[in-house]
Order: C-alpha cells, then sequence, then structure tokens
C-alpha cells in the first residue's frame, strides 16, 4: 500500500494539517453563523470579511502568558491537553474522504489508513479522548475545574454506550449488501462505504440512513456524538454560569487553545462518521461513476459537503436548544437513548437475517 | 523494523509498570497503568492480533481505568497514605512467586520452548475480527452466551444493590 515510510509521513502530517485548518475555519463558521442567528454581525474586521480572524485568534492566545497555578499537578495538569488533542487528530485516519487520485503512476489514498478494525479503532480512540478533560479538572486543583472533569467522565461514560451500539447498526447493515458478496458485516469503514452504493428504485441512494431501522440509528447516533464532543445543548463540562468555565477555568494561553481545538476537531470527525455511516461517505447516486482524478476530487468534495452539512446542523443546534440540565443528561442517556439504542440494535439484527432469509 | 519497535514498546511497557508501582500518587498510578495497557495493545499489533489491540485499549485503558480515575477522584484518595501492612505475610509470598516467575520465564527463555505446536501460517490470519467472530459465534457460541448472561446478572445486582428503597423516601 505504502511506497515508504516517508509517504506515510507526509500523508499523516498533511492529513493533521488540514484537520487543524479545519478546525481554524469551523471556529469562524460557528462565530458567523452564530451571530447571524442572533441578529448580529459576527467577527468582520481581520481582513476580508473576517476571514483571517482564525489566525488573529491564533496569534493572540499564543502571546498569552501560559499560567500554571501553584497547586496543580506539574505533570498531569501539562498532559492534560496532550492527551486531549492526540486522540481528536488521529481519529481521522480511518475516517475514507474520497476516491484515491493518481499523481505520475502513484496513487495517493484520501483514507490513511484502511485498515479491518476501523470502527474497532475508533471506540478505542474516542474512549482514549474521555481523559484529557478529566484529567485537567482533576490537576487544576480547583473545584470548579474538578466538577467540570468529573461531570465529563460521567456524561461520557453514558453516552459512549449509545454511542457504540448504534455504530453497530451500520455494521449489520453492511452485512446486508456487502460488495464481495460474502454476506458479513464489516468493521472497516470503505467496506461500509462500499455497502452503500447504488440506489433503490433509480432515485433513492441506497445510504443506510434509507433503511428501516438505520434512520433511527441515525439520529441516536447525531444525539451520542452531540454528548461525546460534549456540544451544546450538553455543554455541561464547561457551563459557564454555574462552573466559571469548568474544566478549562485554570488553563490560558496554547494549554486553553489545544482544548479549543481537541473540541472542535472531533466535531469535524464526528461529522464526517456521521456522513460516512449513514449517508453514504463520498457516494453520490450518479457521481461515484465519474472515474479518474476528477472523479476523486469530486468524491472529496461530496464528502466535504456533508460534513459541512453535520457541521452546520450542530451549530444550529447549539444556536436552539439551551443546555439541558445535570440529572436529565444522565436521566435520558441511560432510561431513553440507551433503551433506544440497544432496540434499534436488535431490530437490525432481525431485519439483516429475515432480508437474507427471503 | 519490528524489533526496534518491540524493543521500544517492552522498555515502555515496564517502565510504566514500574512507574506504577512505585509512584505514591495514585492519579499517577492510573496514568501509568494506561500507558502501560497501551504498551500492551501495540504487542498484541506486533503479533498481528489487531483486535486484541484494539479491545484492550477500549475495555482496560478506556473503559475500566476511567471507573479506576472516577473513583479516584471523587474520594479524594489521591494521596492515600499506605501506613503499615495489615496481612503480614503478603510481601514475601509475594516476592518468592515473583521469583518463580522469573525463573520460569528465564527457563523458557534459555530452552526456546514451543508452547504451540502449530504451523506459523495458520496463526497469521487468528487475530482478524471474521476470524474471531467465526469462532466464537459457533464453536464458542455456548460459553460466550453464558458470559453475557453473567454480565447481565452483574448489572442488575448493582441496580438491586444500588437502589434506595421507597421506605426512606416515606419516612422524610
Amino acid at each position: 500500500m505504502y511506497e515508504s515510510l516517508w509517504v506515510m509521513i507526509i500523508h499523516s502530517v498533511l492529513l493533521a494539517l488540514a484537520a487543524l485548518t479545519g478546525f481554524a475555519y469551523l471556529t469562524l463558521m460557528e462565530r458567523k453563523i452564530l451571530a447571524r442567528m442572533q441578529h448580529r454581525v459576527g467577527p468582520n474586521k481581520a481582513g476580508p470579511r473576517g476571514f483571517l480572524q482564525p489566525l488573529a485568534d491564533a496569534v493572540k492566545l499564543m502571546f498569552k502568558e501560559d499560567i500554571m497555578p501553584a497547586d496543580a499537578d506539574r505533570w498531569v495538569y501539562t498532559l492534560a491537553p496532550i492527551l486531549a488533542t492526540i486522540p481528536a487528530v488521529i481519529i481521522f485516519a480511518v475516517i475514507p474522504l474520497g476516491k484515491d487520485f493518481v499523481f505520475f503512476g502513484e496513487r495517493v489514498t484520501l483514507t490513511f489508513a484502511n485498515i479491518d478494525i476501523g470502527l474497532l479503532y475508533l471506540l478505542a480512540v474516542t474512549s482514549i479522548g474521555v481523559y484529557g478533560i478529566t484529567l485537567a479538572g482533576w490537576a487544576s486543583n480547583n473545584k470548579y475545574s474538578m466538577l467540570g472533569g468529573v461531570r465529563s467522565a460521567a456524561q461520557m461514560i453514558s453516552y459512549e454506550l449509545a454511542f457504540g451500539l448504534t455504530v453497530l447498526v451500520p455494521v449489520m447493515l453492511t452485512a446486508w449488501h456487502n460488495p464481495s458478496g460474502d454476506g458479513l458485516g464489516s468493521l472497516n469503514l470503505t467496506t461500509m462505504v462500499d455497502a452503500q452504493a447504488g440506489t433503490y428504485l433509480g432515485f433513492i441512494p441506497r445510504w443506510f440512513i434509507f433503511t428501516p431501522t438505520g434512520w433511527l440509528a441515525f439520529i441516536v447516533f447525531l444525539i451520542a456524538a452531540t454528548a461525546e464532543v460534549t456540544r451544546a445543548p450538553f455543554d455541561l463540562v464547561e457551563a459557564e454560569q454555574e462552573l466559571v468555565g469548568g474544566y478549562a477555568t485554570e488553563y490560558s494561553s496554547m494549554k486553553f487553545a489545544l482544548f479549543f481545538m481537541a473540541e472542535y476537531m472531533k466535531l469535524i470527525a464526528m461529522s464526517a462518521l456521521a456522513a460516512t455511516f449513514f449517508l453514504g461517505g463520498w457516494r453520490f447516486p450518479g457521481l461515484e461513476n465519474i472515474g479518474g482524478n476528477w472523479g476523486a476530487l469530486i468524491s472529496f468534495i461530496v464528502m466535504l459537503v456533508k460534513i459541512i452539512f453535520f457541521l452546520f446542523l450542530s451549530i444550529w443546534v447549539r444556536a436552539t436548544f439551551p443546555r439541558i440540565r445535570y440529572d436529565r443528561l444522565m436521566d435520558f442517556g441511560w432510561k431513553r437513548l440507551l433503551p433506544v439504542s440497544l432496540a434499534t440494535m436488535a431490530a437490525t439484527a432481525v431485519f439483516v437475517v429475515l432480508v437474507d432469509q427471503l | 523494523m519490528e524489533t526496534v519497535i518491540f524493543i521500544t514498546t517492552a522498555i515502555v511497557a515496564v517502565g510504566a509498570a514500574l512507574g506504577m508501582v512505585l509512584s505514591s500518587n495514585a492519579v499517577h498510578s492510573a496514568l501509568f497503568l494506561i500507558l502501560n495497557f497501551c504498551a500492551v495493545a501495540v504487542m498484541y499489533l506486533l503479533l498481528r492480533a489487531p483486535f486484541m489491540a484494539a479491545v484492550q485499549v477500549t475495555v482496560y485503558a478506556g473503559a475500566i481505568m476511567v471507573l479506576f480515575l472516577f473513583v479516584i477522584m471523587l474520594l479524594g484518595a489521591e494521596k492515600a497514605d499506605l501506613g503499615s501492612e495489615p496481612i503480614g505475610w503478603q510481601k514475601p509470598v509475594g516476592v518468592l512467586l515473583g521469583a518463580v516467575l522469573l525463573a520460569e520465564g528465564i527457563y523458557v527463555a534459555y530452552k526456546g520452548i514451543k508452547l504451540v505446536d502449530a504451523p506459523i501460517t495458520a496463526a497469521l490470519g487468528i487475530g482478524q475480527p471474521t476470524t474471531l467472530s467465526a469462532v466464537l459465534f459457533s464453536k464458542y457460541l455456548l460459553p460466550f452466551e453464558v458470559i453475557s448472561i453473567l454480565l447481565l446478572v452483574a448489572i442488575v445486582g448493582t441496580v438491586v444493590l444500588t437502589r434506595r428503597t421507597v421506605k426512606l423516601k416515606e419516612a422524610e
């Protein structure tokens, strides 16, 4: 697959840089759209139409003083932002972003790691992602930070269950029309995208969202993913009104920026995953058969449009819903979302077997 | 290449294990243990068992250690004073058992015992998720189901044990 280690290193650096740029402009997009929804203007001074605002933010944050509380645990305090950021970046490794390009006879694949355990890798990485915030809250040695950290751990554990169960639905649906015809499900994200090729009745794409159980799993996935990345209305972890700033209260300068970055990168990754699992990834009826480099470019743009759609949805939700109360959050996660996701999974299993029998 | 990765991972694993035992702060110990689990996961990868590696990280480093940390943080037990050992014979027995294990390890390394007598080619695909699940859902289906029921019993047990009785509320 890879000619040399160097190609691999360059590829991963490019991927990380792309994710970083995506994060920078996602903050601008969020601020602009939020401002529009609240009848404000939003950032418009730095550069044409505020387009250089992320750059200005980054420079500003870099020149801020890096403060460490006197009673903080030095090692863990420094380690926490790193532990938060790394999982957010390495999630992107398994997401298929488009078809392969061919440059000068060299295949350049848009899926960094096309591995058979793609989905398990994803669950492993998201479960590691809990540590950053939790440890930040503990290491700051501040009761508000601590509360934020404890909340984050409780919230992420609760919603990880529903999250893990709903991502099994696409795995089982892959068994339903696996392109290789062996009738097996797959944990490989590329195979999942391939299984969503083609159309029903010639115009409805065979995306997993258009299956009898897939749409329900899709909705549960979106809710659980929002809670996983601690976005509004599930952002109790940093609830400004009650916890000052939650886990990030004591952090400043680039360390604070890293937490910010981790959250937004995770949001981008979750959007990409929602597109991959339920909206056919880079596939779009009629466009996926275009070959060559143009086809690859179009597939990448289709994926990008889907990701941006989910990002917009997330910003829209943030502008619409108030923060949920903590006990309700737990109630909702355990008593509503978990049973629904379990039922969806069971129904999908029955559906796949029944279809197989017919 | 594989040797280099193995040696690095082995050093990290042993170092993390030592750090876990020796650090006085419980949260640091927990973090070292997570590092150790991750190192072991890399070793599974080197043994061509990607499924095991992913499960190791998800279950041990992810789920179980989060609960550990959660408990340590909630109880504020990170600076717990160990004091004197309550069980007196524990330490010498521990040293003895450790010595036996070490001797065993050295013996195996010295003799080069083949632990499993099977062709290597058969073992290459064994770590793949498809191979594992095929065996798990056919040959070992009964144990698999029994374990799932066992876990269910444990969940029900926890719910029953932590449930507040209605009487308490009436008393208020």
